[in-house]
């Protein structure tokens, strides 16, 4: 592989960790993403869970882009993506009952998370497999990412624990409407208010060293 | 067989377990379209609709299954019919109002990945319910996702009025308006049971 090829290749993997980050940059898949993320185990197996649909369905998909006619695609896409989801849904049951308790119906809800859909059609439909699934793998390392980082602060907040062991004192008076709905969409939208706040200041940091130069 | 009474059910699917704001279901329209009024209810409407017929499909198709011992197409059989009933109000709209055809635009398509629907699906397999219960939680929860997106886009074209701090613009504003509204709505915690 030529340096050219090895840097596109690193370029796809990283687009969706930071520049098109699935949570923070284009807001995708909300609903499992505020719904489990109540702890942080739960958002570690969800997005591995995900990670796994992702890129069996974007590596399946890129392969049959050839075959399929136009116009049956987005069905084509759909069952293709709720085969993986059953496999999984299955596999988790078997694996560990908690975890399969704990988020219920969401496991087959994730054929209808955006990301899976719109990686499948906005890239995996016009691209090889491997740079397909290198992309989706970068995408959903992402989402593990933006899962992770609302789970942790809601169970930090909510409950004064960190992958179940107690972080405070028991003085700890646990801030409990953060494990409750309202606390997912607050810690998001906290969460959407930094990296926005980040971004103009950078911004405001490269007009100013533009204007430096202009002048 | 689930011993809740047809009320109970409604109630529950509409004020004390919504679908969006108390279980997270159907957010990506629930951002996306309440930005204006006018837009919102007639949305809310059409999913509401969605969800009725696929509840009527799911109830037949899981009986069918579970007779053939087929428990493992489940979801796969469900999206099929949720993506044909959202093709067929897609049609129908695209006729009889072809203005409001344009103002959905992609939204409407996107029903068929409307985890609300596939969620009204689900649901009422996992706790077994008869078919007026099916029916009912059906209508209740698309009665609560049209009552949330309507709720959520007066506020926001309340809020296009004031003026907002730069940084807050956008979606992280959203996000702290549906805090508050999922907090006023936990309120009805236990209502309905």
């Amino acid at each position: 592989m030529s340096d050219l090829a090895q840097a596109r290749t690193f370029d796809e993997f990283m687009e969706g960790i930071w520049r098109q980050n699935p949570v923070f940059v284009m807001v995708l898949g909300m609903c499992p993403t505020l719904a489990v993320t109540v702890s942080a185990v739960n958002a570690l197996s969800m997005g591995l869970a995900t990670m796994f649909v992702l890129v069996c369905s974007c590596g399946l998909v890129s392969l049959m882009r050839r075959i399929v006619p136009k116009e049956v695609r987005i069905a084509t896409y759909i069952v293709i993506i709720a085969t993986f989801v059953t496999v999984v849904d299955y596999v988790i049951q078997a694996v560990s009952l908690a975890v399969y308790d704990a988020l219920g119906a969401f496991i087959q809800l994730i054929v209808v998370n955006c990301i899976i859909l719109g990686r499948a059609e906005a890239h995996a439909s016009k691209h090889p497999p491997v740079t397909a699934m290198v992309n989706a793998l970068g995408m959903s390392i992402g989402f593990v990412i933006g899962l992770f980082a609302l789970g942790a602060v809601r169970e930090v907040l909510g409950a004064g624990t960190l992958f179940g062991f107690s972080l405070f004192g028991a003085n700890f008076q646990p801030w409990v409407v953060m494990v409750l709905p309202p606390g997912g969409f607050i810690v998001l939208g906290a969460w959407l208010l930094l990296f926005s706040a980040l971004k103009r200041r950078k911004e405001a940091r490269l007009a100013a060293q533009g204007g430096g130069h202009g002048a | 067989m689930a011993p809740e009474s047809l009320g109970q059910i409604f109630l529950a699917a509409v004020l004390a377990n919504n679908f969006v704001l108390a279980m997270f279901l159907g957010l990506c329209p629930f951002l996306g379209v309440s930005a204006r009024l006018e837009t919102a209810f007639p949305m809310g409407i059409a999913t509401t609709f969605v969800m009725l017929v696929a509840s009527l499909c799911a109830f037949g198709l899981n009986l069918l299954l579970t007779m053939f011992q087929l428990e493992f197409l489940r979801l796969i059989s469900y999206i099929v019919v949720i993506a044909s009933a959202v093709q067929l109000v897609e049609m129908f709209l695209k006729k009889t109002s072809p203005g409001l055809f344009r103002a959905l635009g992609i939204y409407l398509p996107l029903i068929t990945t409307n985890c609300a629907v596939l969620g009204v699906a689900l649901f009422q397999t996992a706790r077994e319910y008869s078919f007026a219960q099916a029916m009912v939680f059906s209508f209740g929860g698309g009665a609560g996702f049209t009552l949330a997106l309507v709720l959520m886009a007066s506020v926001r074209e309340r809020l296009q009025l004031s003026s907002v701090p730069g940084v807050a613009q956008g979606t992280a504003l959203s996000l702290m308006l549906a805090g508050l509204l999922s907090m006023a709505f936990m309120g009805f915690a236990g209502l309905g049971g």
